[in-house]
C-alpha cells in the first residue's frame, strides 16, 4: 500500500493539522509520500520531509496551484492518484474542498472525517453531528479520505539527527480556466490556532456584545488560550465567524473547554465534546451544557470572569 | 438562467437521535423529518436570485424515498416554480447522489446548481463538489455571499467562501455550482396560501434506471454505536473552587 497525503500550509507555514494526518496515515500502513502543492513552498516541502515515517515529499511549486483552488488541485492530485491505494487530507476547508472532487474524478466513494482507523479499508467517523459513531468499510481501489486531525495525535518531526525524506518535484501544471483568486481577509489573532489549542475559553449569546469578549481575552492570554464562540454570538455579531465552534464551525479537541455563557445547543457540542475536561460557566442551572461539563459553576459570568482572571 | 436547487430529507435538527439496539443504524422510526437546514438556506438563494431577476426558473430537486416529495412540496411553496424527485428507497450515498444530480444538469442546462454544504445527518459535505467535477463545472463552496453579473458564456459568479482562518473570494465562470454556508441568508417560512399554491405546482419523478446512474452505495456501513459518554461532572460553588479542581484534581492548569 501507499498514501498520499496533502500538506495543509497556511502563509509560507507546513500547517500542524499535516502532522496529524501522517499520524492517520502511519495507523493505515504503508509507503506514505506527501504533496505540497502551491506557489514558493520550498521551505513547506522541507518542513514536510521532517515529519516522521514519510517517505517522500513531491512538490508542485507552481501559480496554478496558488490559493490551493479546488479546480487545479483536484486535476493535479487525480493525476497522482493512480500510483496510490489512499490518499488523505485533513478535514479542513481546504480537504473539504478538494478532495471529494478528487474522489469523483476518480469514481469512488470518499471517507469524511475519520477519527479511528480500524484497518487499511475499515474507518470510524461521526455522524448526526457526533451523537453516533458509524463503522465503514470501502471496497473501492482507492480510498479517499478526509481525517478530523483531534482524532490522532500528531505525528513528531524526526529531529536534527534525524534526517529528511526525498524531495522531488511535479512537472504536472493543471489547467486552469474557470477559477480565479480574487482577495482574502483573513482574521488577526496572536493567540494559538483554535484547532491546535491546548486550552480553548469561549463565549456565547450570554456575552451580551463583542466588547464583552476582553473579559475571556484576559483568561486567554493568562492561559495561553485560544477564543472561540459558539454560532448565537457568531450570528449576533459578536465575533467573527472563524471563531465558531460546533457542526458548522471548527471542531476542537483541546485538554480544557471553558464554555461561558454557552447554553450547549448539540450542534455546539458536536465541535468540542471529546475535550478532556470541559468547564461551563452559566447563569442558568438547567443549561444542557452542564450534563457535558465536567466541573459547572453557576454563576453570572460578568462577576466570574473578572475573578476568575484575578486568581488564575 | 435556470437555477437548479438540491435539497435533502434529514431527521429534524433539533431531534436528539437514538442508536438502534442491533447497532445497524440510527432509528429513524415514527421520528420528526424535516429539509436539511443547508439545503433550506440553498433554495432561499434560489428563490432570491429569481425575484431580483437574475434567475428565470428554480427547479428543486431531490434524490431519495417517496416521502422525500414533501421537502419537494416545500422548496415549491418557498418559491420553487417546478421539482424534480429521483425516487430511490435505498441507502444512496454522495457519489450516488452527485451522479444523478449530474444527468439532471445535462438535461435541465442551468446557469447555476446550488446545494447546502453539507447534510446534518450523514455530514458528509461531499456532493456539491462531486457534482462539480463529474460536470466538469467550477465550485463555490461554503458561500456566505453570491453576486452574479452576466448570463451565458461570459457569465461571471463571485463566490465569498467561509474559509478556516477567515474569509475567501473567488470568481468562477458559469455555469456553476455552489454550496451553502450557514451565514449566507436567513431563510423565510413558508406561508399558508404558498403551500396551498405548492400542491398544484409539476412535480416530475423519475427513477435512477431512467436517468441511466446506479446510486447504490460503495461503502458498507458495518456498525453504528453511540459515542462514549462522558462521566458525570460536579458543581462547583466558587470561582476559588474552580481554580483549586482545574489545578489539583484535573491539572489542566498550573
Amino acid at each position: 500500500m501507499s498514501i498520499l497525503v496533502l500538506a495543509e500550509h497556511h502563509d509560507g507555514a507546513l500547517a500542524g493539522a499535516t502532522a496529524h494526518v501522517v499520524a492517520a496515515a502511519k495507523a493505515i500502513g504503508g509507503d506514505i509520500d506527501v504533496l505540497v502543492a502551491g506557489e514558493g513552498v520550498a521551505a513547506i516541502a522541507e518542513a514536510a520531509a521532517k515529519l516522521d515515517g514519510v517517505n517522500r515529499v513531491r512538490v508542485a511549486d507552481n501559480a496554478a496551484y496558488a490559493h490551493q483552488l479546488a479546480e487545479p488541485m483536484s486535476a493535479l492530485i487525480n493525476e497522482l492518484a493512480g500510483d496510490y491505494s489512499h490518499v488523505l487530507a485533513a478535514a479542513s476547508t481546504t480537504g473539504k474542498n478538494v478532495l471529494p472532487r478528487v474522489a469523483a474524478l476518480r469514481d469512488v466513494a470518499q471517507i469524511s472525517e475519520i477519527i479511528a482507523v480500524e484497518s487499511p479499508d475499515t474507518f470510524k467517523r461521526p455522524i448526526y453531528a457526533g451523537n453516533a459513531i458509524a463503522t465503514v468499510q470501502s471496497d473501492d481501489a482507492l480510498k479517499v479520505i478526509t481525517v478530523r486531525t483531534t482524532g490522532f495525535d500528531a505525528c513528531p518531526d524526526r529531529g536534527s539527527e534525524g534526517g529528511s525524506a526525498g524531495v522531488e518535484a511535479v512537472d504536472f501544471v493543471a489547467d486552469n480556466s474557470q477559477s480565479t483568486f480574487i482577495k482574502e481577509e483573513l482574521a488577526q489573532s496572536d493567540r494559538p490556532e483554535l484547532g491546535a489549542a491546548k486550552v480553548v475559553i469561549s463565549g456565547g449569546r450570554g456575552m451580551g456584545n463583542g466588547d464583552n469578549f476582553k473579559l475571556l481575552e484576559g483568561i486567554a492570554d493568562k492561559l495561553g488560550a485560544a477564543v472561540g464562540a459558539s454560532r448565537a454570538a457568531v450570528d449576533a455579531g459578536f465575533v467573527p465567524n472563524d471563531m465558531q465552534v460546533g457542526q458548522t464551525g471548527k471542531i476542537v479537541a483541546p485538554e480544557l473547554y471553558i464554555a461561558v455563557g454557552i447554553s450547549g445547543a448539540i450542534q455546539h457540542l458536536a465541535g468540542m465534546k471529546d475535550s478532556k475536561v470541559i468547564v461551563a460557566i452559566n447563569k442558568d442551572e438547567e443549561a444542557p451544557i452542564f450534563q457535558v461539563a465536567d466541573y459547572g459553576l453557576v454563576a453570572d459570568l460578568f462577576e466570574a470572569l473578572p475573578e476568575l482572571e484575578q486568581k488564575l | 438562467m435556470k437555477v437548479l436547487v438540491a435539497v435533502k430529507r434529514v431527521i429534524d435538527y433539533n431531534v436528539k437521535i437514538r442508536v438502534k439496539p442491533d447497532h445497524s443504524d440510527v432509528d429513524l422510526t415514527n421520528v420528526k423529518m424535516a429539509m436539511n437546514p443547508f439545503c433550506e438556506i440553498a433554495v432561499e438563494e434560489a428563490v432570491r436570485l429569481k425575484e431580483k431577476g437574475v434567475a428565470s426558473e428554480v427547479v428543486a430537486v431531490t434524490v431519495g424515498p417517496k416521502a422525500a416529495q414533501e421537502q419537494l412540496r416545500t422548496a415549491l411553496a418557498l418559491g420553487a416554480d417546478r421539482a424534480i424527485h429521483v425516487e430511490s428507497d435505498e441507502r444512496v450515498e454522495s457519489l450516488g447522489a452527485a451522479k444523478a444530480l449530474a444527468k439532471l444538469v445535462e438535461e435541465e442546462q442551468p446557469g447555476l446548481v446550488i446545494l447546502g454544504k453539507q447534510a446534518i445527518d450523514t455530514d458528509n459535505n461531499q456532493t456539491g463538489q462531486m457534482l462539480a467535477a463529474l460536470t466538469g463545472l467550477p465550485q463555490g463552496t461554503f458561500a456566505s455571499e453570491v453576486v452574479i453579473s452576466g448570463d451565458g458564456a461570459d457569465g461571471k459568479l463571485q463566490v465569498t467562501r467561509e474559509i478556516d482562518g477567515g474569509l475567501q473570494t473567488v470568481e468562477l465562470s458559469l455555469p456553476a455550482i455552489v454550496t451553502t454556508d450557514l451565514r449566507l441568508n436567513e431563510p423565510r417560512y413558508a406561508k399558508l396560501p404558498d403551500i396551498m399554491k405548492a400542491k398544484k405546482k409539476p412535480l416530475d419523478v423519475k427513477s435512477p434506471a431512467d436517468l441511466g446512474v446506479e446510486v447504490a452505495t460503495r461503502t458498507k456501513l458495518l456498525r453504528v454505536e453511540p459515542p462514549a459518554e462522558r462521566q458525570g461532572g460536579i458543581k462547583v460553588g466558587s470561582v476559588d473552587e474552580l481554580v483549586d479542581k482545574l489545578k489539583n484534581e484535573a491539572k489542566v492548569i498550573s
